[in-house]
């Protein structure tokens, strides 16, 4: 028990206020089955869940890239109608920014970031699982729009006017502006949850300047959230209006003007373009110092800088506008704005090398997507520069070097990093460590399919490829390159395929038990979550860790010696603590999966009839009655589960003081 | 943040939660969930109405090849609005009222206060409504230019988000009539509180620049 040898004072919570117990329905007991993870309010599962649907998305939003790719593969492609295609590249980049790569991040948020800073769950739970069906009906909703007319065919920016009735007259932009709507509620609520999380709730000691980097990088985001997604509210806000309600916002003949919708859409889409990003340079700013075993070099720096991208992050949208007109006092400005924000960047890749540098590197998958991060985002990173210079970027909008730029950062950037996550946290969320020699097929597969499927998308943009054409033709010799390119994005399926592979074979392996069961620190870490065993016990913590140090976990483990030479002074796996108490949890609630599924029903009754909006909001007003009626926690709930003697009024500290001092011996941290 | 060994660790119930709202317990910043929520969230919210009123200022006075009918700005009733926005900021005196009276625990004060604010912000309401339906009568409807459209969109979220103010109110009302809500849960209402200046403040926001500059 080293994390807590001084005060080992019992992490007990005080239950609901039984006078104003008064919910509606009897309360879902959490035993097991689908309703254990329907109806808990446990931010465990709720992140297991989160990355469970993501990674459905991700599937769907990946077979629509390759439609896409099998419609470019030779020149006049015939497997998609021009109509079709729209359709599908729309729903291909909506999919994969807000319903892979934001609900990926949201994940490990819910999951890791409570860990990290040493609190048994986030400051609201019902509200947590209540961002996390809104996320799972939005996407339903916006994906509903295939098998009712078409999805949408604006782009993923969709700009105004080109998505109002007049060029797009189905259903599919209502579809895709109100699925937004819904997703954006979700992100918000979880964003207000996590940001009063991480600013409240974090163990003693632990200022702000000694938590973990990753838990910084997703409290940026959060507040990027925050701010970004009441404007891109608006801009849906009026497209619905002028959509459903016959406004004006964009109506050209009334004198709109089509700039409104670009800035708007882009004050919160550069924003987005970090609330991608930050969580993956959050993730390799843990792994990479675990597997080179040295300490991030330059904390404090790369905290200042995730920060100081989140600030500066608003002030570079109109660079996604430089051929709109703006004249060229804008442009200039934003040029220099967006050349600057490479700075801090720039300082983060410098400092992750730096943090590798003469360390004693284990090249374990997580390692190596770690560092396919640093380097395929830095060309990416490159290539965003390059856009800066307003007279090149002229020359590239709208080709395929934009196409390739971006899915440098995201792909090889967001996503590499939330595939070392994966890999990384695995055994700690599953008690068991997905198969490395897979891994490594997994991930050279995907490096290899990536760079061939992106890489030569610079050259056909050079030479001036459009993209959003479904169609070049043979005269114009793009078709080596976009052959090659088809079949990367092939690859990157093989990749794939061998990562559910890898999911199965460990977890039936596991489950057979030639897959070992891990302990509470397989890879000798750094933060507080590798502090408690593999899997994580229900309640996290036993004792509120006390924290002295960044990387407080490490120290416990690390001391210098009198000649100052690091040496190990305690065992991860023996100082963690043993998940052997039963406090009071938070209780499963019905309210939020039900108030959930109000909202897509009041959206399809705006698209299709409003009595449908009505039992929509009669859903949505009952379920915040019930709501506000239940105490959070079930005061009948717990006792029975564990028996009196484990009840949480009877814990006490004497318990585990015996174990404590004994290990207090081993490892005497000041 | 205070060094560790200025935290007061003897009650380690760490993070006032959802779950145990009538016990105050310590948190990092001092300040409950509660209220850095609802902090939060303003915050959030400034930034709604901060792309709304852009987008009024934007597009009040365009003009295209269809436009027709009058601008919001030539019906504007200036001396009417003035006297529903002064009953607006005076519903944030008894608001200020009301946290002050249950913080006393003068539960009659407070529901008292609590009446007038909801009182005062349900005539705002209705001037608005008022306003709403005599703008109309004079041509100017929801869909008639793009100018009309800006201002009923802008000031519609405005009344919106006081109308839940209101509710939240006569809640407040009810569950302190009712004894739920005792002196020991004044931040509830200290919350709403928030909330309902942060409305105010925004319609000041908004009757100056909407109204008032020409």
């Amino acid at each position: 028990m080293a994390i807590t040898e001084e005060r080992p004072e019992i992490l007990e919570l005080e239950s609901g206020d039984t006078s104003f117990s008064t919910g509606a329905f009897a309360r879902p007991t959490n035993a097991s089955g689908w309703r254990a993870w329907f109806f808990t309010v446990d931010h465990k599962k709720i992140g297991i869940m989160y990355g469970a649907v993501a990674m459905f998305w991700f599937l769907w939003g990946g077979i629509e890239a390759l439609l896409i790719r099998a419609q470019l593969f030779t020149p006049n492609g015939t497997v998609l109608t021009a109509e079709q295609y729209n359709q599908i590249f729309t729903m291909h980049g909506t999919t994969m920014v807000f319903l892979v790569i934001m609900p990926l991040a949201a994940a490990f948020a819910n999951y890791i970031v409570p860990l990290q800073i040493g609190a048994r769950d986030v400051a609201f739970p019902r509200m947590n699982a209540l961002g996390l069906w809104l996320f799972v009906f939005g996407g339903i909703f916006l994906n509903l729009s295939w098998f009712l007319g078409g999805g949408p065919d604006g782009g993923w920016f969709a700009y105004a006017p080109n998505t109002g009735v007049t060029f797009s007259p189905g259903a599919g932009m209502d579809f895709y502006a109100l699925g937004l709507q819904i997703a954006g509620i979700a992100s918000l609520v979880g964003a207000i949850n996590l940001i009063v999380t991480v600013l409240n709730m974090r163990a003693p000691g632990m200022t702000m300047l000694r938590m973990p980097v990753f838990t910084w990088m997703i409290l940026v985001v959060q507040f990027l959230l925050l701010f970004a997604l009441p404007v891109i509210t608006v801009a849906l806000i009026l497209l619905s209006f002028d959509r459903t309600f016959d406004a004006n916002f964009f109506n050209v003949a009334m004198g709109a003007d089509p700039l409104l919708w670009q800035h708007l859409f882009w004050i919160f889409g550069h924003p987005e373009v970090y609330i991608l990003i930050l969580p993956s340079f959050g993730i390799v700013s843990e792994t990479l110092p675990v597997f080179s075993r040295k300490p991030l070099f330059g904390y404090s720096v790369i905290v200042i800088s995730g920060a100081a991208i989140g600030f500066m992050g608003w002030g570079v949208w109109a660079h996604h506008m430089f051929v709109s007109g703006l004249g060229p006092v804008g442009v200039a400005a934003f040029s220099a704005t967006t050349m600057f924000i490479a700075v801090p960047t720039g300082v983060k890749i410098l400092n992750w090398i730096a943090t590798m540098w003469g360390g004693n590197l284990r090249f374990t998958v997580p390692m190596m997507f770690s560092i396919s991060l640093v380097s395929m985002f830095t060309i990416g990173g490159l290539s965003g520069v390059m856009h800066s210079v307003a007279p090149a970027d002229t020359q590239q909008t709208d080709t395929y070097f934009i196409v390739a730029h971006f899915h440098y950062v995201l792909f090889g950037g967001a996503l590499m990093g939330l595939f070392a996550g994966m890999y990384y946290w695995w055994p700690k969320a599953f008690g068991y460590r997905l198969s490395e020699s897979l891994g490594k097929w997994h991930f050279w597969i995907l490096l290899v399919g990536f760079n061939m499927t992106f890489g030569p998308m610079h050259i056909v943009g050079l030479q001036g490829m459009a993209r959003r054409h479904s169609r070049y033709g043979p005269e114009d010799g793009f078709d080596f390159w976009n052959a090659v390119v088809s079949i990367g994005a092939f690859v990157i399926l093989i990749g794939m395929i061998v990562f559910a592979v890898n999911i199965v074979r460990s977890w039936l392996g596991y489950k057979a038990g030639t897959v070992p069961q891990e302990p509470a620190d397989p890879w000798d870490a750094r933060t507080l979550e590798w502090a408690i065993p593999s899997p994580t016990p229900e309640h996290n913590f036993d004792y509120v860790p006390v924290v002295t140090d960044i990387d407080d976990f490490w120290h416990k483990k690390y001391q210098p010696d009198e000649n100052g030479k690091l040496r190990k002074v305690a065992d991860g796996n023996e100082i963690a603590q043993k998940g052997d108490q039963h406090p009071h949890l938070p209780s499963p609630s019905y309210w939020p999966i039900v108030l959930a599924a109000g909202l897509p029903l009041i959206a399809l009754g705006l698209i299709y009839n409003l009595w449908v909006s009505g039992i929509g909001l009669v859903l949505l007003l009952g379920a915040m009655f019930g709501w506000s009626l239940e105490p959070a926690t079930d005061p009948n709930a717990g006792h029975d589960d564990h028996g009196d003697d484990h009840g949480p009024d009877a814990n006490t500290p004497d318990g585990d003081e015996g174990g404590d001092a004994e290990v207090a011996e081993e490892a005497p941290v000041g | 943040m205070a060094d560790i060994d200025e935290i007061d660790t003897s009650n380690l119930a760490y993070g006032r939660t959802e779950w145990d709202d009538h016990h105050h317990l310590p948190t990092n910043t001092g300040l409950t969930n509660e209220k850095v929520t609802m902090w939060a969230f303003l915050g959030s919210d400034c930034l709604l109405f901060g792309a709304l009123i852009s987008t009024y200022l934007l597009l009040r006075n365009r003009v295209g090849p269809a436009t027709s009918g009058p601008t919001a700005a030539d019906l504007f009733d200036i001396p009417f609005t003035s006297v529903s926005s002064f009953v607006l900021l005076m519903s944030s005196l008894t608001m200020v009222l009301a946290v002050t009276s249950i913080q006393r625990a003068e539960m009659d004060r407070c529901k008292l206060w609590l009446l007038t604010t909801a009182a005062l912000g349900s005539i705002f309401i209705a001037g608005q409504v008022y306003e709403f339906t005599s703008f109309y009568r004079e041509g100017l409807g929801f869909t008639t230019n793009i100018s009309s459209s800006a201002f009923y969109t802008l000031t519609g979220f405005h009344g919106v988000h006081v109308s839940l103010g209101i509710v939240m109110l006569v809640t407040m009302w009810v569950l302190v009539s009712g004894g739920q809500i005792g002196p020991e849960r004044a931040e509830t209402i200290e919350i709403i509180g928030l909330y309902w200046h942060f409305v105010d403040i925004v319609w000041i926001v908004i009757f100056a620049v909407v109204y008032l500059i020409p």
